[in-house]
Formats: C-alpha cells, structure tokens, sequence
C-alpha cells in the first residue's frame, strides 16, 4: 500500500497556500485546513531565489542543518557569569587612549549621525582628549581617533554605544566554551552620552561612574569567587515579566540583589554605597547592558562555524544596519540603510526628532530576547501599540525565522516555549519576515538624548546580501 | 497660548502606557503639546525644559499623575482633556482568535502532523518551490498554479513517484479527495467509482453524471493537462490508477484525458491489462479499438463515460433515466433557423466541454474553428473572430493571462457573447455554466442580462436567437442547480441536460437537408 493509499483512508488535513478562498471551500466541508501566510520568497527577485535554491540542494541543505544545530547548541549552552568590573584600557582587546568604539558596523566620521557624534565628542571631552565639544569634533574630524565597532573588539555598546579607554566594562566570560564579552554601564535613561548628549551634566556623571560607580562594582566582584550566573538570572527575570531589553525592572532588581552583599563588603564609604544605590534605583535600565554582554558572549562562541547560516549579530549604527552570519567567519558585515523606530515618545517630542536606529541592543533580539521575547512582557505592550495577543504573536511569529528555542530560557505565557534562536538567513529571505526589535528612540540631533523608545526592523538589504554571499560560500 | 495641568493625586500608571498615551494625547486636534507623567523630578524637568512646569505641577508629589496641555485657547485646552479622559478609559480589546499563523510549508508541516496534502495555487514562478517543500515534508500535492515549466513538472512528478506521494498538477484543478472536493470540484456522493483525470471539466462532469445517475465517488485524482505527453510519460496517471486499484472502496475506474502521446498510451494501455477493476476510458477523440484490446471499456463521449462506470458499479440500468436527445425540440429548431443561420458559436468555460462539443460537430462538419483546434489549419487565426462553426475555451492561457478564469470571472465570454449575438449567419449559441466549489457563485445571473437584450434584439430584427445552456453541478452543490436552470429556461434559453447533449444538441441543430 502506497502513501497515496494511506490518503484515501485518513482525514483530509490540508495546507493551503495562495488563493483563500480555497481555504473557505474547505472549511464548508468540514476539512481541516491551515492557510499560510506566504508571500513570494525573496520578495519575488530571481536573484534570490536562484540562492536559495543553492542553498536548499540535498547535500548543501546537509550541511548546512549539521553547521546550524552545532551553531545553535552553542548559543544555548554558553553558560555566561559576570566576573568582574574593569577599565576598558585594562581588559578590551585592542584598546587604546586615542580609540573610541561605536555601536553597529564600521562607519567614518563624516557618515555619523547626530547621536553618534554627540556621544563621540563628549566622549574626547571625558577622556580629556580636548577641552570643549569644539575642539573634540576639530579632532574627531582630524582622523587621529582610532573608530572601530565594539563588536570587532568582544564589545558591545548601547545606542551610540561609544566605549573609551577609562570606562568601566562588564566583563562576562563563557564557562562553557571560555570566550569573554564586555560591555559598559548604564548611565540611566534620558539624557546620557549613549544617546547623543554630552553636556557637563553628562561628562560628570561619567566622571563619577568612573570614580565610584565603576570602582565600588569593581571592587564587589573582587569579594565574589563564584561570578553572578547571568542566564539564570535572565531565564527569572524573563518569568518575571521582562523581555531584557526594554524592561529592566525584573533583571535589574535581581542584579542589585546578587551584588549587594559584596558592595557593603567593599572600603567605600556609606556615602558613596548609598550613592551607587540611588543610581542603580533612579533607573529600571541598570542591567540592560548586562544582558547584552550575556547576549554577546553566547553568540560569539557560536561565530565562525563553516556553513552555517545562522545570524550572530544585529547592530546598527545609526545610519547603518549589519549583520554578521556565522559561516562567514570574521568581521564580514551585511549592510543596509538603519530603519525609523515606531513607538511612543517623550513629551514634547514628535516622530520627525527621532534618529534612526542606533545601537548593538539588538544583540539581545539576535539572541532570542528583547522583541522576540515580547509574549512574556505583556506590562509594554503599549510599546508594540497593541495588545497582549499581538506581543504573543511577535514571539510566534519570530518562530518561523528562528532554527530552534532555547529550553534554559522560556515563557510561561506560552507554556513554557523556549525563547526563539538562531535566525536563520535563508528562512527570512524565505518567508520575507524580518527580525522584531525594541529598541529605545535617541533625538536626531547630537546633545540631546532619549526621546522615546518603539519597535523597528532591519532592512531587508542586509539579509538579502548574506543570503547571496552564502550561496557563494557553500558549497 | 494657554498652558493649563490637571493633577491627579495618588493615580499611578507604568511610564510606558504614559508615553504611549501622551503620544496620542499630541495628535488630539488644536493641541500644540500634551504631557502625561508622573510628577517626578525627572519629569518635572522634562516639562520645565519645554516651558510646560506649571505652580500645579510643581507642587504635584512623584505619586500622582499630571496632565498638562498646551493649546491656542483654553477652550481646546478643556476639550483635551475630556479627550485625554477618553483615551484613559478606552482599553484596547480585540476579538481576533490567537490561531497560530505560518509562513512555510516546513513550519506548518512540522507543527501540524496531521497535515497530509498541499494545495499550492501562487503564481507558477514560485509554485515549483512550494511543492518540492511540500514533497519534502511528505505531504501530497495539488498545484493549481500554472505557467509551470515541464521540466519542473518532471522533476516534481519524479520525487512524488519516488516518495510515493501525489503530485496532482501543475496546472490541476479538480480533484475529490476522501470526498472533500478541491478547488473546482463539485459536490457529489460518495461511491465506488474512481476517477483520474487529466482534463479538469471532464472529470467535475463525469462525476457530476456519475452523481445524476445515482453512482458516487471514492476518489477523484486530477493529474494535471500535460502528464499524458511523451515528457512526463503519465507518471501521475499510472500512480493514480495504482492506487486506485489498490483502493478496496473503488469498484470501478474511469480515465478521462486528451488523447495520450503514443508511447504514454502503451504504458497506460499495458496497466488496464493488470487492472482487476474495470476501467472505462474516455480519451477526447481517442482510438476505440486498442482501449477494447487491452480489455478496457471505450467511451466516446461524456455521459457514456458516467453510464457505463456506474453500471459496471452493478446501478440497475432499468431505473437510470438516461436523458436521452430530445428529437422533436431538434425538429422544432430547425424550421425556426433560416438557411442562412448555419453556424454554431460554442462560447466555454470549461475546456474538456469545450473540446467535447468541438468533436460532436467535427463528426458532422468540416469547417469547425477553434483556439484549442489540434488540426493547426483549424486553429482560428484570430482568437477574437469566429469563422464558421466556432468553439472558444475561454479558460485557454491566451484569455486567462492576467485576467481571474471564466468560472470566476463571465466579463471576456460575455462581450464575446454579445458580439456572436448579433452575426445572422449564427444558429445556434451554446454556453456551459460550472457550478461547485471555487466557481462562481451565479454564472447565469451573472449574463442573464445580455442573453436577454440579444433575445431582444433579434426579436426586434425577425430573427430567431437559438441558445443552449448547459449547467455543471449537483444539487448538492453550493449554489442551487435547479435556481441556475430555471432562469436559463425563464430568459428563453434551451437547457441542455449534459455536456455531451450540448454537443450534440448543438450540431444537431444546424445540421441541414437531411
């Protein structure tokens, strides 16, 4: 008996792809029918489906599924702990005096948009590098100041993400396959130097995180042998209702509460501890970049495997969006234009102030958090502009893009489904869905801050261009 | 410019509904800024920042919440806020049901493991894709898309042969699966006749007579125009027959399809040899003789088809009204035509229909013109003009690029018809309307008004307009049979009881000086 046999005998189930009604037939004789939602692949460009067909021959297809599963087993077993605190200058690879480090790809001076230039010049002003922001923009324009992506350097930085030498870094390290990731701390939301301002307000608080802030942090994870387990921590923060990236309160809670005890322990004064605590407790955001560094640490060990098609960053500059793949080893990005942010705003503020997307956070998306995990935060679904149902949807949909979900980190929304990982290049040419992203909204010109925070995607370009290049790599 | 704030006091809300509500508090009408917050200091610096801290405001403890409005005049200043209340009450609801949406096949497949065929009708660019996914994913296949190449069809037809899958199409669109009908397919019992089909109308209208006859079906499998060609060498066919034979619920098998391309005709011939069932053939225009030697039942025409199925089926012939030719009509008919109305304009829907009254008339006469002619020197040179006897497949390619197929869509036959109404050397019109699933909800109605002004103007010219209506479908199907044919026999129209009775009726009709 044949397969054809065994339809004759079963009940008709059927997928329907196209023309609906079909589907509206089908349910009017009481048969079971799924209609997808199917746009053309590839946005229809024979180019692109010429690669995917490459990319979807048998023995191609092998390998490519072999590389994918050791991909995302790595993004899921990367055991993350923070260790410590450090200066960039002491622990960053490749760091010096006269470099600064920027969110998203590689980029020159003249292409920055306002933010980026505004967090750069207050970041010479910080570093002492010049006197004024005048001055600082004259040297950031000379070509004397080394510009290089935190992702090139195991970083990552939030919005402008602007890194200098003496700037206090989470230092997290994978006990699992060992690699290291950094990222800087919070300066709190508003007006900060990561999202473009850098008044004196601005360069003093830098100051005093550099002073104190990072000292004290620095000085407790000395006390503490073991590290702070950060998946762990994110896998209680997410069952407590945040999606890591744009809400905190959860995970920073649960990040004081591990640190407490060995700041008390540290010879600061009761002053000065009070005065990291008011900082920590004036913002939800404090552990925002801590996720990022976890985010980072456990996609890096999963960077650079042949043929895989996994995507291991999301970053994004400010006027370009890129992405890294894992089969194409290195720092080989796929660029296209940064897209507007969708959201509420600030009051005072109108969509046409917004910069476009800037930031490494989407780090957090490329891992499975932040908007992919949107179905476990329904308390900012305003956010998405919506309701609760459509952050469900989010989460689901980003399953058709996604290889697997990791089972260390779930929501209980969804009965416990593990968060969506490993964006897989060729199902999002494929399905023509594109990766969701929370992401906060920084004034289009530099000096001013945040005004407002939304959802955005990337472009399709940036996809589009791996896919090809992956379909001239595997072979 | 008026700034006025309302507190309050003690009324918390999450800084993110805040914003999002301050956000559509901005786009109410005259207002030039709006800020709805919690009065903390942080806040409190934000509006003094903006020219928007008043003495209310200030006072205000980080525990309640502010509105501030800034508008032209204090009226619209009032008005906000009766809107801002608005927006506060108003909880964002929805009805829709949270079903699981999927993009890919794969993805579906995999979450539904019951999913066992794919219905595949996108633009036959992408539809070889979809169905090597779906193949892949062991589901059967039914590909409604068209314009699919042939090598992609060989190449699919070979991978479901190999898994042992249908691969129904491209270019399929009938078929009664388990007695869910698909796409264009009609409603009809289910019995113990199976059908494989190449042509889509023929199968919907020997099922359909099958049905009429008190037979039923247990499967109908289309397999696409192009499967019986010397390239793809009826993979489908054979399979289909197969698994038909295989079927303990089939008695009896019926073959519908263009004749088969010879060295095609060998393989299927060779299988009705094996077959334990009995098969009846209906080959459009086929050869009688070699159908008989391989012990196969020859049918000419449509109705026979259906007739000789259910009587193999073991129907009592003596309780089957088997519809025959109404001669005194054909009669009365005749002395109603002048000798110059001498021509039949078969105006299709459906192509098997269209070729089975084409072969009725060719039996009879010579000049009979066509756009799916296989004879090229009766193909009609221009697909818009009529010569002599003319049958038009309006579903054909040529009419369908860009433009829905004439089930759905009358528009194309209809200008045609209106046209063909007004030449005096016409005697007769006939018109096929397909009823069932995917077809249009009201063929009839929906050309019942040209068929009654072109009534009227011949009428008016002393001329009489012979037309024949044929209506495909069951009483079981979703549009109402009997309701389609009274207002053919309401607007004067001579309805035909089967497509092979069009045919002849048709012929018959302008058959002179017999």
């Amino acid at each position: 008996m044949s397969k054809i046999n065994d339809l004759f005998n079963q009940k008709l189930n059927v997928i329907n792809v196209g023309i609906e009604s079909f589907k509206d037939d089908l349910l009017a004789q009481n048969a079971e029918v799924t209609h997808l939602e199917w746009t053309p692949p590839g946005r229809g460009n024979p180019e692109l489906i010429a690669a995917l067909d490459i990319l979807e021959d048998s023995a191609v297809m092998k390998k490519i599924e072999a590389a994918n599963k050791e991909a995302v087993e790595r993004i899921i077993n990367s055991k993350p702990v923070l260790i410590g605190f450090e200066k960039a200058i002491d622990c960053v690879p490749g760091m010096t005096k006269t470099t600064i480090l920027h969110a998203g790809p590689p980029i020159t001076w003249d292409k920055m948009n306002g933010p980026m230039r505004g967090a750069i010049t207050g970041a010479i002003v910080f570093e002492n590098l010049a006197k004024d922001l005048e001055e600082a923009e004259k040297l950031a324009a000379s070509g004397e100041i080394t510009f290089s992506p935190c992702h090139e350097h195991n970083c990552v930085g939030s919005m402008a993400g602007v890194t200098s030498a003496s700037m206090y870094m989470h230092i997290v390290e994978n006990k699992t396959y060992g690699n290291i990731a950094f990222t800087n701390l919070s300066e709190q939301l508003s007006k900060i130097l990561r999202m473009g301002a850098n008044d004196q307000s601005v360069i003093d608080r830098l100051n005093w995180m550099r002073d104190v802030f990072g000292p004290i942090l620095s000085a407790a994870m000395k006390l503490n042998p073991n590290g702070i387990d950060l998946r762990l921590m994110l896998a209680q923060a997410l069952h407590m209702g945040d999606e890591c990236h744009n809400r905190n309160v959860a995970g920073t809670t649960l990040l004081i509460q591990a640190l407490t005890p060995y700041i008390l322990q540290t010879d600061f004064t009761i002053d000065q501890k009070r005065e990291v605590f008011e900082f920590v407790a004036s913002s939800d955001y404090f552990s925002g970049p801590t996720w990022m560094a976890l985010a980072k640490c456990a996609l890096d060990a999963a960077h650079g495997i042949e043929n895989s098609t996994i995507v291991t960053t999301m970053a994004r500059n400010g006027t370009e969006f890129g992405i890294r793949v894992s089969g194409l080893a290195g720092n080989t990005w796929f660029t296209g234009p940064a897209q507007k942010v969708i959201g509420p705003m600030f009051a005072g503020y109108k969509p046409e102030d917004s910069g476009l997307d800037i930031g490494d956070s989407a780090i957090t998306e490329t891992y499975g958090i932040g908007g992919f995990a949107m179905a476990t935060a329904p308390a900012i679904v305003a956010l998405v502009g919506g309701t609760i149902e459509d952050a469900i949807g989010y989460s689901t949909k980003m399953k058709e893009i996604t290889t697997t979900e990791n089972p260390n980190v779930t929501i209980p929304l969804l009965n416990f489904m593990g968060i969506p990982t490993g964006i897989d290049v060729r199902k999002v040419i494929q399905t023509g869905i594109m990766p969701i992203i929370n992401t906060a909204i920084a004034h289009k010109e530099a000096g001013i801050g945040m005004i407002g925070a939304g959802i955005t995607h990337p472009p399709v370009e940036s996809f589009e261009k791996a896919l090809l290049a992956l379909s001239e790599n595997i072979k | 410019m008026t700034v006025q704030a309302i507190v309050k006091p003690n009324t918390y809300f999450d800084s993110v509904s805040l914003m999002s509500l301050s956000t559509k508090a901005n786009q109410i009408e005259g207002v030039e800024q709006a800020i709805i917050a919690m009065a903390t200091e942080m806040n409190k610096e934000v509006m003094k920042n903006v020219g928007l801290l008043t003495s209310v405001v200030e006072e205000a403890k980080s525990s309640d919440l502010v509105i501030v409005v800034n508008a032209a005049t204090e009226e619209l200043c009032e008005n906000a806020f009766i809107m801002i209340d608005e927006l506060f009450t108003k909880k964002n609801t929805s009805t829709s049901k949270s079903k699981v949406k999927y993009s890919t096949i794969s993805s579906a497949a995999e979450s539904i493991p019951d999913a066992n065929l794919a219905v595949i009708a996108v633009n036959g660019a992408y539809a070889p894709r979809e169905a090597r996914k779906a193949l892949e994913n062991n589901l059967h296949v039914m590909m409604f898309s068209d314009n699919v190449s042939i090598e992609d069809e060989i190449e699919l037809k070979k991978l479901a042969h190999e898994k042992g899958l249908l691969m129904m199409g491209p270019d399929c669109g009938t078929a009664i699966i388990g007695n869910v009908a698909l796409c264009f397919a009609n409603a009809v019992r289910k019995g113990s006749i199976g059908i494989v089909g190449a042509s889509g109308t023929g199968s919907q209208e020997v099922s359909v007579r099958i049905h009429e006859f008190g037979g039923g079906i247990s499967q109908m499998i289309g397999t696409g125009g192009r499967d019986l060609k010397e390239e793809v060498g009826g993979i489908m066919m054979l399979d289909g027959i197969k698994a038909l034979e295989e079927d303990e619920a089939t008695k009896v098998i019926v073959l519908i399809s263009k004749p088969p391309a010879p060295s095609v005709e060998e393989k299927v011939l060779a299988i009705i040899k094996q077959c334990t069932k009995p098969v009846v053939v209906w080959f459009v225009g086929g050869n009688e003789e070699k159908v008989k030697q391989a012990g196969g039942h020859f049918a000419k025409m449509s109705k026979e088809a259906a007739l000789k199925a259910v009587l193999l089926a073991g129907a009592d012939e003596s309780k089957i009204n088997k519809r025959a030719l109404n001669i005194p009509l054909i009669e009365e008919v005749r002395t109603k035509l002048t000798p110059e109305q001498k021509y039949i304009r078969g105006l299709f829907s459906g192509g098997t229909l269209c070729d089975e009254a084409m072969h009725a008339a060719m039996e009879k006469f010579d000049n009979v013109y066509s756009n799916i002619q296989r004879d090229p020197n009766y193909r009609l040179n221009d697909k818009n003009v009529s010569q002599e006897h003319t049958f038009i497949d309006f579903g054909d390619d040529e009419f369908t690029q860009g433009k829905p197929h004439p089930m759905i869509d009358p528009s194309t036959r209809m200008a045609r018809f209106i046209e063909e109404a007004k030449d005096p050397s016409v005697g007769v019109i006939v018109m096929d309307f397909v009823l069932g699933y995917g077809a249009h909800e009201d063929p009839v109605g929906a050309i019942l008004p040209v068929i009654m002004e072109a009534k009227q103007n011949a009428e008016d010219e002393g001329r009489h307009l012979e037309i024949i209506g044929y209506v495909l479908g069951t009483e079981l199907d979703p549009q109402s049979l009997e309701e389609q044919v009274e207002k053919l026999l309401a607007a004067g129209v001579t309805h035909a009881s089967s497509s092979q009775n069009a045919g002849l009726l048709a012929r018959e009709f302008v058959v002179k000086g017999e």
